[in-house]
Order: C-alpha cells, then sequence, then structure tokens
C-alpha cells in the first residue's frame, strides 16, 4: 500500500516565538488524506488555514511535529516538484503571454522547448484559452487569469495541487463555472487536491472531505466526509443530500462560535 | 486572432515612431520655447521700463533685466549662428557642437560604466542582505562628498595608470551616474509581489532562476527610470569633470571660457548652456527610446 499523499502528525506553527508578538497560528495538528482526496480547509479568518497549506508545501518550516508527503519531508516533496500551487491572486508574470506564463514551471525544471510548446497547448485546452495564448495577462478577465494559473499549476503535472481561495475574488457566476472546470481537471488527472476556501457550498460542492477549523489557536475542530455522488454536477448544488451537507458544515462552524 | 496579435508585437516595436506623438511632442516644445522667450523679453522690456526696480517700488530686481547679464534672445541666437571668433568661417553653434560630441563621448562610456557598476551592485544587494548592510551606508556617503572634490584624484591616479583624460572624465561621469541606478534597480528587483517568490519556491527553483524570470523583468520599468537619471548625471559629471582635466576641447571647457568673457560678451555663455542643455536632451531621450523599444508599453512608467 502507498504512503498517504499527506500526513500531519502533530504539526504546529508557532510566529515570532518568544517575543510579545508571539501567535500560535496552529497547534498539533494531525491529519492524513489519501490520494486522490479532495479536501478543503474551511474556517474563519486566523484559524491558520493558510498557514496549514504552506505547511504542507514547504513554503514554512512547523515549529513543531512533522509534515510527510507522499512518505518523504515536505522539503524532499517540493525540491522533487510534488507540489502545484493556486493562489487567490493569478500572480501571472505581467510580461509574459499566457503561453509563456504557463510555461514559467516548465522552463524552470529544463523542459525543452517541443515539449513545452506540447504541454501548453494541452493546458490551455483543458482550461478553454486556446484562442489567448499570445495575450497578455492584462488583457484577460479575473477568470481567465485565474484558468491561467491552474494551467500553470498543472503545467508539470504535479501530484498534488495546493489551493489558497483561488477562487475568492471572483464573481459568483464565474465562480461556480471554474468550480466546474475544477472537478472535471480532478477528475480527469490524479491530482490530490488540497483546497481552502472561505465558502461553506464551494468547500461542500468540491469536496471528497470538508475539514473544519477554529481559531486561537488554529486547530481542527470537526472532519465531515462529503459521500456525494462523483461526478459533481450542476444539479448536486439542488439535491436535498447537497443542502443536510451545508448544513453540517455549518453547524460545525457555528459550534465553536456558540461555545465562546 | 493570430492577425491582431502579430499586429500588435509588431506595433511594440515600432510605438516609438509614432508620427501622431512625435508632433505633439514638437508642437509643445515649440510653444514652451515661444513662451520662455515671451517671459525673458517681457522681464528685460519691463525693467528697462522702471529701470531696473520691481514696478511701483524702489526695490531692485532679482536679476538685472540689461543686456550686460540678459542678453537678448536674438542676441544669443545671433551669437549662436555668428562666427565662433573674429573673422572665423566656423560658427558658434558647430564650435559648441562639435565640443559636445566630444563630451558625448565621455557621457556614453560614463553612462555605460555607471549603469554597469550600478545594476551589478543592486543585484548583489538583492541577492546578499548582508552585503547591502554593509556597503550601501558607503554608497550613499560617496554622492554627498561634493563632485569637485573627487574630479581632481581620479584625473591624477587616470593618468598615473595611463588613462587619457577624456576616460578619467568618463570615470567621474560613472561615479555621478551609478547611484541611481542602483537604488531604483534594488527597488525594482524587490518589487515582485511575494506570491510571485512563493510560486518559484515552489518550482524548487533556483536562486539564478528567480532572478532571470522573475526579479530582473519586474525591475526593467524602475531600471529605465533610473537609466533615464543617469544619463542626465551622466552629461553633468562628463561637463564637471572636464574642469580639472586639464582638457582643451569638450563642452566644459567652452562653457568655462564662455564665463570667462561674460562680462563683455554674455550672449555666448547663454549659447553654450543651450548646446549642453540639448546634450542632456539627447542623452535623456536616447534612453527613453531604448525603454520604448524593451519595455511594452502598458508596463512604462512615464517621466
Amino acid at each position: 500500500m502507498s504512503a498517504a499523499a499527506v500526513r500531519l502528525d502533530g504539526t504546529g506553527k508557532v510566529f515570532n516565538p518568544g517575543s510579545d508578538g508571539e501567535v500560535v497560528a496552529l497547534q498539533a495538528i494531525s491529519l492524513t488524506i489519501e490520494e486522490r482526496e479532495f479536501v478543503s480547509l474551511i474556517g474563519p479568518s486566523g484559524c491558520g488555514k493558510s498557514t496549514m497549506l504552506r505547511l504542507i508545501g514547504d513554503l514554512l518550516t512547523p515549529t513543531s511535529g512533522e509534515v510527510t508527503v507522499k512518505g518523504k519531508q515536505a522539503h524532499r516533496a517540493r525540491l522533487d516538484r510534488d507540489y502545484g500551487m493556486v493562489f487567490q491572486h493569478a500572480t501571472l508574470l505581467e510580461w509574459r503571454t499566457v503561453a509563456k506564463n504557463v510555461q514559467l514551471p516548465l522552463e524552470v525544471m529544463g523542459y525543452d522547448k517541443t515539449r513545452r510548446d506540447m504541454r501548453t497547448s494541452e493546458l490551455l485546452e483543458l482550461v478553454q484559452l486556446e484562442e489567448f495564448a499570445e495575450h497578455y495577462p492584462w488583457q484577460l478577465s479575473g477568470g481567465m487569469q485565474q484558468r491561467v494559473a491552474i494551467a500553470r499549476a498543472l503545467a508539470f503535472s504535479p501530484s498534488i495541487l495546493l489551493m489558497d481561495e483561488p477562487f475568492g475574488a471572483l464573481d459568483e457566476m464565474t465562480r461556480e463555472r471554474m468550480q466546474m472546470e475544477l472537478m472535471a481537471i480532478w477528475q480527469q488527472t490524479d491530482t490530490t487536491v488540497i483546497f481552502v476556501t472561505h465558502s461553506i457550498p464551494e468547500a461542500v460542492f468540491l469536496s471528497t472531505r470538508v475539514v473544519v477549523m477554529s481559531p486561537r489557536p488554529g486547530r481542527i475542530s470537526e472532519m465531515v466526509a462529503v459521500d456525494l455522488p462523483q461526478p459533481r454536477e450542476f444539479e448536486t448544488r439542488e439535491a436535498p443530500e447537497f443542502y443536510a451537507k451545508l448544513t453540517e458544515v455549518r453547524e460545525a462552524l457555528r459550534g465553536f462560535e456558540v461555545g465562546r | 486572432m493570430p492577425a491582431a496579435s502579430a499586429e500588435s508585437q509588431w506595433s511594440r516595436y515600432t510605438s516609438w515612431i509614432d508620427p501622431k506623438r512625435t508632433g505633439r511632442v514638437l508642437v509643445s516644445v515649440l510653444v514652451l520655447v515661444i513662451v520662455l522667450i515671451v517671459l525673458w523679453e517681457g522681464y528685460k522690456a519691463m525693467g528697462k521700463a522702471t529701470g531696473g526696480m520691481i514696478p511701483f517700488t524702489t526695490v531692485g530686481l532679482p536679476v538685472s533685466p540689461f543686456d550686460t547679464s540678459m542678453p537678448h534672445t536674438w542676441d544669443i541666437a545671433a551669437a549662436l549662428f555668428g562666427p565662433a571668433q573674429r573673422g572665423a568661417d566656423k560658427s558658434l553653434l558647430v564650435l559648441y557642437l562639435e565640443a559636445a560630441l566630444f563630451t558625448f563621448r565621455e557621457v556614453l562610456l560614463g553612462f555605460a560604466i555607471g549603469s554597469a557598476v550600478g545594476f551589478g551592485l543592486a543585484v548583489l544587494f538583492v541577492v546578499n542582505a548582508p552585503i547591502e548592510r554593509g556597503l550601501m551606508p558607503y554608497v550613499v556617503a560617496s554622492q554627498t562628498v561634493p563632485l569637485l572634490a573627487i574630479a581632481p584624484m581620479v584625473v591624477i591616479w587616470g593618468s598615473q595608470i595611463g588613462l587619457p583624460s577624456w576616460g578619467s572624465v568618463s570615470l567621474i561621469a560613472a561615479y555621478l551616474s551609478f547611484f541611481p541606478v542602483t537604488i531604483n534597480t534594488v527597488r525594482g528587483l524587490r518589487s515582485p509581489p511575494p506570491l510571485a517568490v512563493e510560486l518559484m519556491r515552489s518550482y524548487a527553483a533556483s536562486r539564478t532562476d528567480l532572478l532571470r524570470k522573475v526579479q530582473i523583468p519586474a525591475s526593467l520599468p524602475y531600471v529605465f527610470t533610473a537609466l533615464k537619471l543617469a544619463a542626465t548625471a551622466s552629461v553633468v559629471g562628463a561637463i564637471v569633470g572636464e574642469l580639472p582635466a586639464g582638457l582643451s576641447v569638450g563642452l566644459g571647457r567652452s562653457l568655462l571660457r564662455a564665463s570667462f568673457f561674460f562680462g563683455t560678451s554674455p550672449e555666448r555663455l547663454f549659447a553654450a548652456v543651450i548646446v549642453a542643455a540639448l546634450l542632456g536632451i539627447v542623452a535623456f531621450g536616447l534612453v527613453a527610446v531604448a525603454e520604448r523599444i524593451v519595455v511594452p508599453e502598458a508596463r512604462r512608467v512615464e517621466g
């Protein structure tokens, strides 16, 4: 049996330890994410969900505990290029065309030009932006920019996709369409997705599992398995089971609020 | 839409010779020159009418309006197009332009050295913070030392290592032009958003890749702003540097000579100043043209 995609074992993160500004961002998190799972991290601001994503991606180092990715240390996994990252802001390089932006990781990773071009056209087809290959980022809408960012993250076929509120800045219509597209991409590839969001419907619609987090100190307060049938479709949002799950997550989020 | 994008690609390289824009610039320059002439001559006419006093007072005007300190604009023009010396074939304008051409060579070399050193220092500082903390105070201090104190030393040391005088002048120009390049490039290299840096980290990109693919391209608008400052600073450095270098040619020498004769023919100094200003504008303009070619329009910072 293969190792879990991600395993956090008593993982904690303290910012500015020992000083007045000490903040316990995450306290002793233990969580196992299997391969091909789609896990959403949800919770109010300050619950440490973005911190957790960055610990998994080795953009931050834990102050306690361990992060293991595919049976190795997170640092090793980053050097092995196991992660694709998508942030709330598309973070496209404005001086590069759409195609060149998608190629950025491939250039860094030393793919030759033929392979880069081939991969780029595949990906732009996947996110339906073929005809915009030679456009510059400022010529695209926010939703299109975010699709380029997703294509870029998928370019080198990372086994784990880390997404930090990727649709947070988009309007509701665009957001739902992007969710459908992400679902389709996840279905087509063998990617494990870890997805930070503020939106309960988004978390329920996309995920196989929702991790509900609470702040001060950041910790996991509840896990909600979402066993809605796959593939999720437009109608999924209108099913009574979907509403039941929304309620379950909402209650879990309220639990600690009422408690304090 | 390959046709449209090819067109925009093309216009990106030709936009700097946009005739409409060039026309607008020429018209506004012309208008400004006319306004300046009117102001200059108006001030003189007013001063003459009041006998050098501010109207309705007995307070003297800050600058004497008489021909010995403010020659008529047409006298300046006449001096420019008149013979360089009594009985000479060459006009003063040609003489000054030749001097400017000589100075321009120093400006170019000084600008090239200054920009290269300035950019190199900036990269060094951004890559290595301890070096920045250690060296930055000296970089700043270097600019507070008066140029007139440094210039003779550079000329003497330069001649000791066999550098031609104009080469020493270039070094002085470089000394003045590297500073804005360093300061602005450091800013530019730090301008990419933290997320872009995290993104490169997530690819396990090397330091060199981060510089080459993110930081340096991001810095270009800043670098070009700096290069425009460096170009004009290089002109100033070259002109001032010529004075202690003992050169018998160059615009600095022309300015100095004209100022000796200010009492008898002030229009010659103003003529030299105009040519010096033109040299500065040319140096600035060349960088602006390079910017138009290198940096796409949407990323340009005007000024």
